[in-house]
């Protein structure tokens, strides 16, 4: 076993693992952080995507031991005051999900790819959620959910959407 | 509670944003593996590396020392040995059946089958213990290829049946009095100069469904009721099944489909986990859950398609034609899935198409082979008789020298004759196939698309533009009930919903079917708004389980609107009919002198009137209401279709081939769908996207191939290619309209229209850019290997040996085995 200590969703834990945990199994059964799913067991489908300490990982292919001393950040800790994010927003306005199991990965990805390239074209979008597989929607909604997104938290763009995607840029956390 | 005065906006056509996705947005998700209760055990399923072999002995001592380790079962132990795994859909009358055991007992027939359970107080620990069971193994000669698997001295899969065809299933025409005899058609062809006959093989890659959310179940035996939540498509057939299956008291049993994610067919099925996780359950008097891994689900959960077809057409010189003769072999894998045997019969009816056909026979034998079994996947059928059709309506114009549209367009059912009863006979309510196609070529730019392809031609460039075409239909709305009893089935096709109106004005909606990414709540929700005449936010949507809704034949066949709406439609007008009365009594009027609209009963020539939700606190109250009726407004449907859903449409893909890469890359892809009426045209294009995106992977990307041992080549993620959105493009797509006659909605299914619309049209466009370098033909899925491969080929400078027999198993595929060893390193796509 070994002891780490980890801030999700803003708040802090403390907690003793298996070497061998990875940091999805972490969250789901130990934190009861179901939002974040697993898809695969080969890191191809990226259903499990958070942020750990402001980029996005597959979080099947961290262990929990290396989210010692990072903030971590997932589907669950995007809402704030009742205030969607400005990417889950754009998923609900664009149809961007349908069974909804790739959505959490995927939103964390986009806003990842977002903070990456706040301008990103059709083609840059496609490539940037390449590692998150999603069997229902032929990718087409998600595309535009996220150019939807982009134009929002453009600065300047809504006073709102602005603090999300200042939030999103500094890596989530309380 | 009180409704407006104003009648509400329409509800049916707007582009509603969907009440499922805030829940999904946030992560506050119910999928099956997030249940945790108390005491929760957790299992591991213990599986045979071989796809055929007897069971000599287990030990599963080692795995009970593991700490954790609660107990460890064999089939003996838990009698899973004698359970028989229900097919409701015996095909013929002496089809052949071999008992499906939810653990193998003494011989396993196919790699992946489950021998043993370890139950353990986490799920980590269950599957470390599970590799501590040994188990001894007799290999048996493995069954593959289905030809082989039919001749005479063929190891048989199950020796007890005696053979490894399941059933023959023959329609026609000329026996059926629909239409003439083939062999005539054919006979008369061949003697006639005006006449020429078109013969193809072709194959249905195996394919897996793919579903992004594992497989899961948890039993809680602790109660009055046995409660099970699984991720299934079919929450009440899952119920029935169970009780019929292990002898339970149905009324003893709850089944709840929380969140499920996903399903394409792929969880229409009474899996042997689900009555493991349900057996181990009982046995231990505790709550027990089973989660499949991504490998375990590709390797066990039922697959689709998987085909040889055989096809002959007769057609005049002037492109008219005059006989369609069909032969199928289907591989149903080692056993019989829950509608398995059905799934290439339901092919019978649609390989006629949109063409009027005067001579047709479907002749269809099933196989058993030692591999997964394969069942219903987005389409069930249908996508395996569209490409068959379309792939051959394209070939005989090739062979006529007919551009492809111009005969299809010669041959297709007018819009005028519709009601059409076809050589299969179905009767199509309605369609336009005119209409569709040109609205598809105008968005395409065919003849622009088609000047570009010479000029590249002309130029000889690297990357050569195809053209394919699709215009198909397809039936769904599963399905009159007397029809389903006429082909054996062993259910109906109706559908039931029920309206609970609350006291303070609000309704429930309780309906049979079950979503997994529909938009169920939001489109019914829709729908009731404008019956009831009450807000769109006032609805809610109850499904998934069987304690809230008793009654329900679940969703799939794209039936969920074209039956489950047409319910949820009748029991509100049943609301409004007790309403009645009611407000007549309120309103101190006789009822003939009511007329309901806006959610208000009013007086004729009056202002008087009393709203839906104010009844319904009335009848709450019932302090005052009319002498000899019940005070309750609330009402239960069951909806039995009187046809099938028939939509239609036009699908147009362009796509580059790299010449020296043999890489396809998606160019343009243009299609109008007819889908009659829309409830929600932004949930209808979600639909049509995904559908797309699937129908496109079995042209492109996906197979499921076995090596020569039997052994699942593609089972990881790694190795089953699903496309990305980086192998996509975006779509054009729109719609026509003709409504359907066959309900009050005037509403078709949508739900499978892409995936069996789609493949054609890309693997016609694939040929059709290289089809002047001599190519003939390409194995699905068309992989940069295969079209090099067959370029190179073509072009006689290959020197890479014959080319792959398409029967052969894994044949063809660029990762197989085969493929490595003659040296080829070039696999799967990208």
């Amino acid at each position: 076993m070994a002891r780490i200590r980890t801030t999700v969703d803003g708040l802090v834990y403390e907690d003793d693992v298996e070497p061998r945990m990875l940091l999805v199994q972490y969250l789901r059964e130990r934190l009861g952080k179901t939002g974040t799913v697993i898809g695969c067991d080969t890191s191809n489908c990226g259903a499990c995507t958070v942020h750990l300490d402001g980029l996005s990982v597959k979080s099947c292919s961290v262990l929990a031991v290396q989210a010692n001393g990072s903030e971590v950040l997932t589907i669950e800790g995007l809402e704030r005051d009742g205030q969607l994010h400005p990417m889950q927003q754009a998923f609900h306005d664009n149809h961007a999900l349908q069974c909804g199991y790739c959505t959490p990965g995927m939103i964390m990805q986009s806003i990842d790819l977002l903070g990456e390239n706040p301008d990103p074209s059709e083609q840059e979008i496609r490539e940037g959620i390449e590692g998150n597989l999603c069997r229902c929607t032929g990718y087409q909604n998600i595309v535009r959910a996220v150019q939807d997104a982009a134009s929002k938290m453009k600065p300047g763009a809504s006073p709102t959407a602005e603090a999300g995607a200042k939030q999103t840029v500094a890596g989530g956390g309380a | 509670m009180t409704t407006t005065e104003n009648a509400p906006t329409q509800e049916i056509g707007r582009d509603r944003r969907r009440k499922e996705d805030r829940r999904l947005i946030t992560g506050r998700t119910r999928w099956t593996d997030n249940q945790a209760l108390t005491g929760l055990l957790h299992i591991s399923v213990v599986r045979s590396p071989f796809a055929h072999a007897e069971i000599k002995g287990i030990d599963t001592s080692a795995a009970k020392q593991v700490p954790g380790v609660v107990a460890v079962y064999t089939a003996a132990d838990l009698g899973a040995d004698q359970v028989q795994l229900p097919c409701a859909w015996p095909v013929t009358k002496d089809m052949k059946a071999p008992q499906r055991p939810a653990l193998a007992g003494s011989r396993v027939n196919f790699a992946g089958e489950g021998v043993a359970v370890v139950v353990a107080r986490s799920a980590a620990i269950a599957k470390d213990a599970a590799e501590q069971v040994e188990v001894d193994y007799d290999e048996l000669e493995p069954v593959l290829d289905m030809e082989a698997a039919l001749a005479d001295g063929a190891t048989l899969v199950h020796p007890e049946i005696g053979t490894n065809a399941n059933a023959q299933w023959v329609f026609d025409s000329g026996e059926a009095g629909s239409g003439g005899s083939v062999a005539e058609a054919l006979q008369k062809a061949e003697s006639d100069d005006d006449q020429i006959i078109v013969k193809r093989r072709f194959r249905q890659q195996r394919l897996v469904p793919v579903f992004m959310e594992p497989r899961s179940t948890v039993v809680d035996p602790s109660g009055e009721q046995l409660v099970m939540w699984s991720s299934t498509q079919v929450p009440h057939i899952l119920k029935t099944m169970l009780a019929l299956t292990l002898g339970l008291p149905e009324h003893k049993v709850r089944v709840i489909a929380p969140d499920v994610g996903g399903g394409f067919g792929g969880k229409i099925a009474v899996a042997p986990e689900e009555v493991l996780t349900l057996l181990v359950a009982q046995k231990l008097g505790k709550p027990v859950k089973w989660t499949e891994t991504r490998s375990e689900s590709l390797l066990t959960a039922h697959h689709g398609r998987d085909q040889i077809q055989d096809l002959t057409m007769s057609v005049t010189k002037d492109g008219t034609i005059t006989g369609l003769d069909v032969k199928l072999l289907a591989d149903m894998g080692a056993y019989l899935g829950l509608v398995g045997p059905g799934v290439p019969i339901l092919g019978a009816f649609m390989f006629n198409a949109i063409y009027k056909i005067p001579a047709y026979r479907f002749d269809c034998t099933n196989v058993f082979t030692t591999k997964t079994l394969t069942d219903a996947y987005r389409g069930a059928g249908r996508p395996e008789a569209t490409f068959g059709i379309e792939r051959l309506m394209d070939e005989a114009a090739l062979e006529l020298g007919m551009e492809p549209m111009e005969f299809r367009r010669k041959n297709w059912i007018k819009h005028e004759e519709f009601p059409y009863t076809t050589v299969s006979t179905l009767t199509y309510d309605t369609g336009n196939y005119e209409a569709a196609t040109d609205q598809a070529l105008q968005m395409f730019d065919y003849d622009g698309l088609r000047r570009e392809q010479q000029e590249r031609r002309e130029r000889g460039d690297v990357k050569q533009l195809g053209i394919g075409i699709s215009t198909f239909t397809e039936m769904c709305g599963l399905a009159p009930s007397r029809v389903l009893g006429s082909l054996d089935y062993g259910a109906g096709g109706w559908e039931t919903a029920a309206i609970r109106m609350l006291p303070t004005g609000k309704a429930e909606v309780v309906v049979g079917v079950s979503p997994h990414g529909q938009g169920h709540e939001t489109a019914f929700s829709q729908i009731v708004a404008d019956q009831l005449g009450v807000p769109f936010d006032d609805v809610e949507i109850l499904h998934g389980d069987t304690q809230s809704s008793y009654r329900g034949l679940d969703t799939y066949g794209s039936r969920s609107l074209a039956v489950g709406g047409i319910a949820v439609v009748k029991a509100a007008e049943k609301v409004i009919e007790k309403a009645k009365p009611i407000a007549a009594h309120m309103l101190e009027a006789s009822e003939g002198d009511l007329e309901f609209s806006g959610g208000r009963f009013t007086v004729k020539g009056t202002d008087k009137g009393v709203g839906i939700q104010d009844i319904a606190l009335a009848v709450f109250a019932a302090h005052d209401y009319p002498e000899g009726i019940e005070p309750d407004i609330d009402a239960h449907a069951t909806f039995d279709p009187e046809n099938f859903s028939f939509p239609h449409g036009t699908h147009l893909c362009a796509v580059e081939v790299d010449t020296e890469t043999g890489f396809v890359q998606l160019y343009k892809y243009v299609c109008v769908d007819d889908v009659g009426n829309v409830i929600n045209p932004l949930i209808v294009e979600g639909q049509v996207h995904g559908g797309l995106a699937q129908g496109i992977a079995q042209a492109l990307f996906e197979e499921a191939a076995y090596d020569d041992q039997g052994t699942l080549l593609s089972g990881t993620l790694v190795d089953y290619t699903l496309p990305t959105a980086a192998d996509l493009i975006s779509f054009d797509t729109a719609n026509t309209t003709t409504a359907s006659t066959t309900n009050p909605l005037g509403v078709k299914g949508v739900g499978e229209a892409g995936t069996i619309a789609s493949t054609p049209a890309v693997v016609n466009s694939v040929l059709d850019a290289i089809r002047h370098l001599g190519v003939k033909d390409i194995d699905m899925p068309t992989t940069p290997y295969r079209v090099w491969t067959a370029i190179n080929d073509a072009k006689g400078t290959a020197g890479r040996g014959d080319e792959a027999n398409v029967a052969s198993p894994g044949a063809g595929l660029g990762s197989t085995a085969s493929d490595i060893s003659k040296g080829d390193t070039q696999g799967g796509h990208l």
